[in-house]
């Protein structure tokens, strides 16, 4: 179980988180949506431990473990994955030894057995399958001369060999064509189960027509203004962001 | 700590201490007394029974460096080296005399050997080779320890094919008229100021002779390992590949740690006659000096290929890790028609470390083609530079070559500087350079730490990446030594 409580960060000095409260239950997957600048993309840094991104309040726990003291690495041990907006291109490394020098490290955190070369591509292969991928994916560099859905593809491809308990999907939808945004629906829906839980940030109901929420949160301005079912999803994109927003401000 | 700034930490954290070969073995040494002079010139000589020609040339060599002056071109500056506070001899005392045959080795050396994985014992290796893999055959190893080879396995089992393997020391012996040849053929003695040192004083290093049409049954390798205080080594190796013939050639070095600098002038010449291939590749790994620039080899080195021969190939891989200083440019001399030379080069300093590498490709024939791929990783405080020469002589008709320099900069006290000198007197001659600089970037870090690997890990992983050109051009097993020597430069802690 995820738990956020007055959660508050800046970059740079600027406060962009404002006080986040939020609770996702094992098993459960939740969507944050928001319009741009809302403060979604931070979250995810903040929650997966990136560089320049202050904890300036609060507390995060996972499981009951306080995940703002950790290394990034350590909470990738703990069993979160971020699926990156914007996945990082690693010339000269090739897919599979990335993937399995993640795995094994991994592994080796939670004091498992390291995987050998045959294990690992015996895995990998029926990974590749299942998300109906090309198993040239493995032989190529991590990202490099990927197209935007096949980087977010390979998201998936990592997300589904990680095996996280915890995954954060910071606009896995944006730029997808959709035939690709069902390819990566169907991977993160293919790990759902009663230990894996999600946060899916987007910016558009449209994800949400193939990854179905337990709950949708509505983000604006560093705050979660609005939770519901996700009913809400489909409120917002009748109304759009500035109705909804326009309503918790006469709220308050 | 912003992710940066701790690979910089981890990256500073790397002293003497990670350099795990620094070991010293406790050995009774025939030393030269110090000093550099006709009578030191005349002992080295008595000392490996050579010819009168031969020390007639060293002497020849002597009076020409006595009339040469430092050169100072390059960019790394150093302190004065006063060559009479050297000595220029010092090899393992011998118990009795006779040839040198395994059992005969000190047992202290081979357990040093034992320790730097350098296994000696032909019965130990051909115990350890895998039923079912008698294909593969073993590495042949010449151990050079200072000044002299204390060993060289599978002379024999080399010789049923031809070829003929030794030190240079057992060569000037046994096949005089040979090495009279050769030696010098390539690099003149009085070619630079090191080489003229080296042609005056060298002591021991490597033989290799590959007959017409032969192709060399297995990896040929030598060690050199420098473990006397206050010791130059000057190390000399001869290749020549006859019509056809084929080699692969591998050079490791260690050296113990040490707060006074020690010098490292070596001369290696290859020949490569009609369709003949060498392949030379260098791990070179000697104590790079403390964290805070102390001590370290100074590795100043003449290497130079002569394809002789039409469509003969030399091809250099360099894997740069150690050395206070390295001052070397592996060239190649293409003037058969149709030969082509090659250049991989990756080049790691840290710490204080100087690196001034490159190589030079001159083209004389027709339908030469020279590559070059330098890869350049500067951390800490350290500073390297490409330098490279490519050369199209008028004869050179449609001849070619690709350039590409890669410098990888991790933070922001090194430096990276690629000087290429390019001249053409041929207008069919066609020459390419591409050039980049980058910094390992954090949003890589990041990612790969999210992924569950440590900082050290993702460094190992974007550094290796960045090689990869350079590192799929050795042999296998040396690729994966590669691959974790250059992670201990890097990071201390890895390995």
């Amino acid at each position: 179980m995820l738990e956020i409580k007055g959660l508050t960060a800046e970059i740079d000095g600027k406060e962009i988180l404002k006080g986040i409260d939020l609770t996702i239950p094992q098993g459960e997957v939740h969507a944050v949506m928001g319009p741009n600048g809302a403060g979604k993309s931070t979250l995810s840094y903040v929650l997966s431990g990136r560089e320049g991104y202050e904890v300036t309040g609060g507390t995060a726990t996972f499981n009951g473990v306080d995940i703002l003291a950790m290394e990034p690495e350590e909470r990738a041990a703990a069993g979160i994955f971020l699926a990156f907006q914007y996945p990082v291109e690693l010339p000269g490394v090739g897919n599979a030894n990335f993937l399995r020098t993640a795995l094994n490290s991994l592994r080796r955190a939670r004091g498992e057995a390291e995987l050998d070369a045959v294990q690992f591509l015996k895995q990998a292969r029926a990974a590749v399958k299942k998300l109906a991928m090309s198993e040239d994916m493995l032989k190529r560099n991590v990202n490099v001369g990927f197209s935007g859905g096949e980087k977010k593809r390979n998201e998936i491809l990592q997300m589904t060999m990680l095996a996280p308990k915890l995954a954060l999907l910071d606009e896995t939808d944006s730029g997808l064509d959709i035939d690709a945004l069902r390819i990566v629906a169907e991977g993160v829906n293919a790990s759902r189960g009663p230990d894996f839980s999600a946060l899916v940030i987007t910016h558009y109901q449209r994800l949400l027509d193939y990854i179905v929420p337990d709950h949708v949160h509505v983000l604006a301005d560093g705050r979660i203004i609005r939770s519901g079912g996700p009913e809400l999803a489909k409120e917002l994109e009748a109304q759009g962001y500035a109705g909804i927003i326009g309503e918790a401000a006469e709220a308050a | 700590m912003p992710a940066v700034a701790e690979t910089l930490e981890t990256v500073r954290s790397v002293t003497g201490s990670t350099y795990k070969w620094g070991f010293e073995t406790d050995l009774e040494m025939d030393l030269a007394p110090k000093g550099l002079n006709e009578d030191t010139i005349r002992l080295i000589s008595d000392r490996k029974g050579e010819p009168e020609w031969l020390l007639a040339w060293r002497l020849k060599a002597f009076a020409m460096w006595q009339k040469m002056e430092e050169p100072h071109w390059a960019k790394p500056g150093y302190p004065v080296i006063d060559y009479q506070d050297i000595h220029y001899y010092a090899a393992p005392k011998k118990k009795g005399s006779g040839p040198k045959s395994l059992d005969e080795v000190d047992p202290e050396l081979l357990r040093t050997y034992e320790k730097l994985g350098i296994p000696l014992k032909e019965q130990a290796i051909l115990a350890g080779v895998e039923p079912g893999d008698e294909e593969r055959l073993p590495m042949a190893v010449d151990a050079v320890f200072d000044s002299v080879s204390v060993a060289t396995t599978f002379r024999s089992t080399l010789a049923k094919a031809g070829v003929i393997f030794c030190s240079i020391s057992d060569a000037v012996r046994e096949y005089p008229e040979l090495v009279r040849q050769y030696l010098g053929s390539v690099v003149p003695a009085g070619d630079n100021f090191f080489a003229a040192l080296n042609s005056a004083v060298f002591t021991d290093g490597s033989f290799v002779f590959i007959p017409k049409g032969v192709k060399c049954p297995m990896e040929l390798s030598t060690y050199f390992r420098i473990n006397a205080k206050n010791t130059g080594q000057f190390e000399r190796t001869l290749i020549i590949a006859e019509d056809g013939a084929s080699v692969s050639y591998l050079e490791g070095c260690t050296a113990p740690m040490r707060d006074e600098n020690q010098l490292h002038a070596a001369v290696v010449e290859l020949v490569a006659m009609d369709d003949a291939k060498i392949k030379y590749s260098t791990v070179q790994n000697w104590y790079p000096g403390d964290s805070e620039g102390r001590g370290g080899i100074y590795n100043f080195v003449t290497k130079r290929g002569a394809c002789r021969g039409a469509r003969s190939r030399i091809s250099w891989t360099q894997v740069e890790t150690g050395s206070a200083i390295t001052w070397k440019y592996p060239s190649c001399i293409l003037i058969g028609d149709g030969s082509v030379g090659e250049f991989y080069s990756v080049a790691v300093t840290n710490n204080h470390q100087m690196a001034d590498t490159g190589t030079k490709m001159i083209h004389i024939g027709r339908n030469t083609n020279s590559t070059i791929i330098a890869k350049t990783i500067s951390a800490g405080h350290s500073d390297s530079t490409y330098r490279g020469l490519v050369r199209m002589m008028p004869k050179a008709q449609n001849a070619r070559n690709f350039t590409q320099c890669d410098s990888l900069l991790i933070g922001d006290q090194c430096g990276a500087h690629t000087v290429p000198y390019i001249e053409s007197r041929n207008p069919s001659a066609k020459i390419e350079h591409e050039a980049t600089t980058s910094k390992i970037a954090e949003d890589q870090l990041f990612y790969c730490r999210s992924r569950g690997l440590s900082q050290e890990d993702a460094v190992g992983l974007i550094v290796n990446g960045f090689c990869k050109d350079v590192l799929k051009e050795l042999p296998m097993e040396f690729a994966v030594e590669a691959q974790k020597l250059l992670a201990i430069s890097l990071e201390g802690s890895v390995g």
